[in-house]
């Protein structure tokens, strides 16, 4: 899947430029601007896409469960980051690091298709890897994965110092 | 992320300070905790996102000794890696924040001291980083020829410091003494086609230099063997299908890897297969095809530890370097290199030490372990130091990636919260954050570049760099940096 071309817009020439350094990404980038034609939301931007809903749990990192709906055709990471659960994103869906890694349900792990080379390249530099593992931006939600429970791996020691609770929703 | 009591505190304060009582409101904007980082890389904002995101009122100030902000994500990562630096994205929203302010062309240890700082902030978390790199210690060191990783790509990456470098690229084979992703990256930047290099964000005066260039060869030379590779997956994969260049991997350094990696974690098993793939199995047609017309080649020897780097005639540049036959007494990631006794040499006119960063100690009231090249801490505490706190490779040692660092600031974060919840940080003692280092600054004739002067420099090199089909030209110069925003 190639992402969309666009004229115009130093970042996107930038980012398409990687199929000769270090391959096309999968998707367009989440949050970055441009000045062609290509659809982008800025960071801030809390729309909802298009599509059914699909409902499904984040398991947060201090063990929480947070009922989410999300959207067909949503990834997981850009689903957690609309509802302010802690997944980061550090290169914004392009395969080169390993910041939204999350844990998903054993029986949902058949229903996904298996994962890029790439997705594994980078599963493999991230901590605390299991058999369950996978990255968040490469989970793209359809209606098979209705229910689907998706776990943040512990990071660090006991979060929400501060007593802060996430929204439910 | 947001702030909350604080702003209604003063946006209503004004009118209202008149009344009685109204004095105990303006106390709780008192409660909000002053904190500052040293040091804008990964480390520093991760740990400043953490904090913010995580207490609705504390303050967090970044102060960085370069005019620009970013660290190692702007002058570590390779140019031909740009997705990695997305991150700045991220970092820049930290900055946007309202209790977030960055203060850059400030050297803590020369411009105002740590224990200055101490008394303007409640806490205060180093995240300075690994600004140095470890040394040979063999004879032929200072030759010229020979340079650490660190300074070339700082070279390349348009760091101020490394910007005079000048190396050497004369000779045809290039030696990098290391196998991590550091030698990978000089490696890759060494033999990359210039098609690719130009439309990076990769300085114009290194562009031109490698244009000129005549190394056709790259070994990467490392003490130990295969399965003790620092390097990962996914560069290594880059390195094989680096178009122009056929890898030269011998069959013999990989005889019976593939019995001993079968129940090994799978990071070094995939990892071990890769390579294992490349020197052993015959390649595809399009493989063979693209190695038969390669110009350039790259490959790595093993079990070779460098003994001495040997001189030309004239007695200042290098020629070669004499190695150490090494054989491995134990396994895994503790296997060491024993001497058999047996020397080899390889000749060769430019070598690059690539055997890790090393962090320097900021100001003498700061402990600092020389040998572990750290700042003792437990949890991100450093030791004996109450209200001292530090991140990143400071805190950990210069080795890791982005997940690493990140993991590791939330985990300094998190020692901050529960020292202010618990009362360990006393907020009863008020402080005055950047308002005392600021009449400091001014007395010391320091003038610090705020957020939005970086971004008048970040849009002057995106413009410059549109020009030549680059996402930025850096601007390499200091003075040309704090000229352009009036400084």
């Amino acid at each position: 899947m190639a992402a969309p071309v666009a004229a115009g817009g130093g970042t996107v020439t930038r980012r398409l430029l990687l199929g000769a350094a270090g391959g096309l990404r999968l998707r367009p980038a989440r949050g970055f601007r441009t000045a062609g034609g290509l659809q982008v939301e800025d960071e801030t931007c809390t729309a909802e896409p298009a599509g059914d809903v699909v409902n499904v749990v984040f398991i947060d990192r201090s063990g929480r469960r947070i009922p989410v709906q999300g959207r067909v055709g949503e990834d997981v990471l850009r689903l957690a980051q609309r509802h302010d659960i802690e997944l980061e994103g550090a290169c914004e869906a392009s395969l080169a690091c390993s910041t939204c890694h999350v844990y998903v349900s054993q029986e949902l792990l058949d229903k996904l298709p298996v994962p890029d080379e790439r997705e594994e390249d980078m599963l493999d530099l991230a901590p605390q890897l299991q058999e369950n593992s996978r990255l968040g931006c490469q989970i793209i939600l359809t209606k098979e994965l209705e229910g689907a429970e998706f776990t943040l791996p512990k990071i660090t020691r006991n979060f929400y110092v501060d007593g802060h609770v996430p929204k439910p929703h | 992320m947001g702030s909350s009591c604080g702003r209604v505190c003063w946006k209503w304060g004004s009118p209202l300070r008149r009344l009685p009582g109204f004095s105990r409101l303006l106390s709780t904007a008192a409660l909000a905790p002053q904190i500052c980082v040293v040091g804008s890389g990964p480390a520093g904002f991760y740990t400043a996102q953490h904090l913010l995101k995580h207490h609705r009122l504390a303050r967090v100030d970044i102060y960085e000794k370069l005019p620009v902000p970013f660290g190692l994500v702007r002058f570590g990562v390779a140019p031909d890696h740009p997705e990695v630096k997305n991150v700045i994205n991220t970092f820049t929203q930290t900055a946007h924040s309202d209790r977030c302010a960055y203060y850059g062309n400030v050297t803590i240890g020369k411009d105002v001291m740590v224990k200055e700082l101490q008394r303007a902030y409640h806490a205060v978390v180093l995240s300075y980083g690994a600004e140095d790199n470890r040394i040979l210690g063999i004879p032929g060191e200072n030759l010229s020829g020979v340079y650490s990783a660190r300074a070339f790509v700082g070279w390349y990456n348009g760091l101020p410091e490394n910007r005079d470098l000048k190396p050497d690229l004369s000779s045809e084979t290039a030696v990098v003494l290391g196998q991590g992703n550091v030698a990978l990256d000089v490696a890759r930047v060494l033999l990359s086609p210039l098609d690719i290099l130009r439309k990076t964000d990769i300085t114009e005066g290194s562009l031109a230099a490698i244009a000129c260039s005549k190394v056709k060869r790259v070994w990467l030379v490392g003490r130990r063997g295969p399965l003790q590779v620092a390097f990962t997956i996914k560069e290594l994969r880059e390195m094989i299908n680096l178009p122009g260049t056929r890898p030269l991997l011998d069959p013999a350094d990989f005889t019976g890897l593939g019995d001993v990696i079968k129940d090994i974690p799978r990071p070094r098993k995939r990892l071990t297969e890769l390579m294992i793939k490349s020197a052993r199995e015959k390649p595809g047609e399009k493989e063979a095809a693209l190695w038969a017309s390669a110009t350039k080649e790259w490959g790595l020897k093993f079990q070779r530890s460098p003994l001495e780097v040997l001189p030309a005639t004239d007695g200042k540049q290098a020629r070669g370097i004499r190695m150490a036959v090494t054989r491995l007494e134990g396994s895994g990631e503790s296997a060491r290199a024993v001497p058999t006794g047996e020397v080899e040499e390889l000749e060769c006119g430019l070598i690059l030490s690539s055997i890790g960063y090393r962090s320097l100690p900021l100001d003498s009231s700061i402990p600092f372990d020389p040998k572990l090249g750290i700042i003792p801490n437990s949890l991100g505490r450093v030791q004996g130091a109450p209200g001292l706190y530090c991140s990143g490779w400071v805190k950990r040692g210069p080795t890791g990636v982005i997940i690493t660092t990140m993991n590791d600031s939330f985990d300094t974060a998190q020692s901050v919260l529960e020292d202010l919840q618990t009362g360990v940080l006393n907020l009863s003692n008020s402080k005055e954050g950047f308002k005392s280092v600021r009449s400091i600054l001014h007395s010391r004739g320091v003038h610090p570049v705020t957020f939005s002067d970086w971004e008048k420099i970040d849009a002057a090199e995106v413009a410059r760099g549109k020009l030549a089909g680059k996402p930025r030209e850096k601007i390499v110069d200091p003075q040309e940096m704090l000229q352009l925003i009036s400084h």
